[in-house]
């Protein structure tokens, strides 16, 4: 299923290469904007009424030990992710936080390692792949999850493989609401964000790719990018 | 007609203090003191925009460069534009970035502040001052201001948050609606952007 997914992509990125048309990183402007339209109807329509309902009714504090927990599953994917960056201090660090948060912050509800001063990381395969030199390709909008690009949409295909709740077995009911409180959850705390792009944005899409292109070319070099010639 | 007097006065301190500070002081100063502002203020945190933005264009603009930012974003096309096309363009951008950093103040929840020490040599005039804003259980945000040394002190030309430059991000809009409809086109999708904003 997975590889067939990934030979779609694939195929949809030379497909792309073949017709080059206005903007250079999105050739397939049109269907982009499609998915992109659907996207906004899905949250406007669901995704965002239920985040704003958890934001409002749901005590801040049990928002926090939920984002905690789920926030430490991820730390020793990420930590074996700085380690295949060659990042070996900081994919320690990693396991680590996860290794005291697991245990003295009671199954990561409790992120005692950020007080402790270990800092959380943001890697994914995306950005492993992009520190190895690979580019990010054409720009790829995924149905319900959003900005992607070639690269990182075959990277978001093996971290959902590697997720810790897709690999919940025997019990679908329970994967089915634990994904649904964690997608809650990350819509919630992007609620300002959002809001803000629409804000500011005059075409909302072309502001969400350059945007998305930006923040993974800084996620891909840890907020330290060499500087880009001005186009 | 007293309080024309009381912002004179405020904004001859502001210049003052503006002259001994560094960049990074500045920002450091100017985000406490507009924090503590929107915190402690009832109608702000009653939900008043006007309030909001009233505190914004006495605090935080005179130290951006909005002309500068304009040119930035606009790219190539800046030096196509006529003089009074560049002002009506610095005039609105500068009214959309100004209601964009109010929306983003209005959710301000008291989070903390990590300013980082500036990596610069005292003789440098084209400085980054970055601040971490943190947040209970998640990444911090990065927000880096772009500053560059004028006779009035120093001056934001660009803000990156998490790393996105705002200023890049208008680039790719810009022109579109440049090449689409030239430059008096894009003048009307921003007039369009900005009435249409006032009217929510």
């Amino acid at each position: 299923m997975r590889w067939r997914a990934a030979a779609l992509l694939l195929a949809l990125a030379a497909a792309g290469c073949a017709t080059p048309n206005g903007e250079p990183s999105d050739p397939l402007e049109g269907l982009n904007r499609g998915v992109h339209a659907f996207n906004n109807g899905f949250d406007r329509v669901l995704a965002r009424p239920v985040a704003t309902a958890y934001r409002d009714w749901v005590h801040e504090e049990i928002r926090n030990r939920v984002r905690s927990f789920f926030s430490n599953l991820y730390d020793p994917m990420i930590g074996l992710h700085n380690m295949l960056q060659g990042k070996f201090e900081d994919g320690f660090l990693d396991w680590m936080r996860f290794a005291f948060n697991s245990t003295i912050g009671l199954f990561g509800l409790h992120d005692i390692a950020t007080d402790m001063g270990y800092d959380k990381h943001n890697e994914d395969f995306g950005q492993t792949f992009g520190r190895w030199g690979i580019g990010a390709g054409p720009y790829l909008v995924l149905p319900f999850l959003g900005p992607s690009s070639a690269r990182d949409g075959l990277g978001i295909g093996l971290d959902i493989y590697f997720d810790p709740i897709s690999r919940i077995e025997g019990a679908t009911q329970l994967r089915v609401m634990t994904l649904g409180l964690r997608f809650t959850q990350q819509r919630a705390d992007l609620l300002e964000a959002t809001r803000l792009i629409e804000e500011a944005a005059l075409d909302h899409y072309v502001f969400t790719r350059d945007a998305f292109f930006q923040r993974r070319r800084n996620l891909v070099y840890d907020g330290r990018p060499p500087r880009e010639e001005a186009r | 007609m007293l309080k024309l007097a009381k912002g004179l006065i405020f904004f001859m301190l502001l210049g003052s203090a503006q002259a001994q500070d560094t960049a990074d002081a500045l920002v450091k100063r100017v985000t406490l003191e507009t924090v503590e502002l929107i915190t402690k203020d009832k109608e702000i945190k009653a939900g008043s925009r006007a309030k909001l933005i009233d505190l914004i264009e006495a605090k935080v603009v005179p130290h951006f460069n909005f002309s500068s930012m304009t040119a930035l974003a606009m790219g190539q096309n800046w030096n196509k534009a006529t003089p009074e096309q560049k002002k009506k363009l610095t005039d609105e951008f500068r009214v959309l970035l100004v209601r964009t950093y109010a929306s983003a103040l209005a959710a301000y929840s008291n989070q903390k502040f990590d300013f980082r020490p500036l990596r610069s040599k005292p003789t440098d005039t084209d400085v980054t001052v970055s601040v971490r804003v943190l947040q209970q259980g998640g990444q911090p945000v990065s927000i880096d201001y772009s500053m560059e040394k004028t006779p009035g002190g120093w001056k934001v030309y660009d803000v990156l948050v998490g790393g996105v430059s705002l200023v890049a991000n208008y680039r790719t809009e810009f022109a579109n609606a440049v090449r689409s409809s030239g430059i008096d086109g894009l003048l009307k999708d921003l007039e369009a952007k900005n009435r249409a904003a006032e009217k929510k």
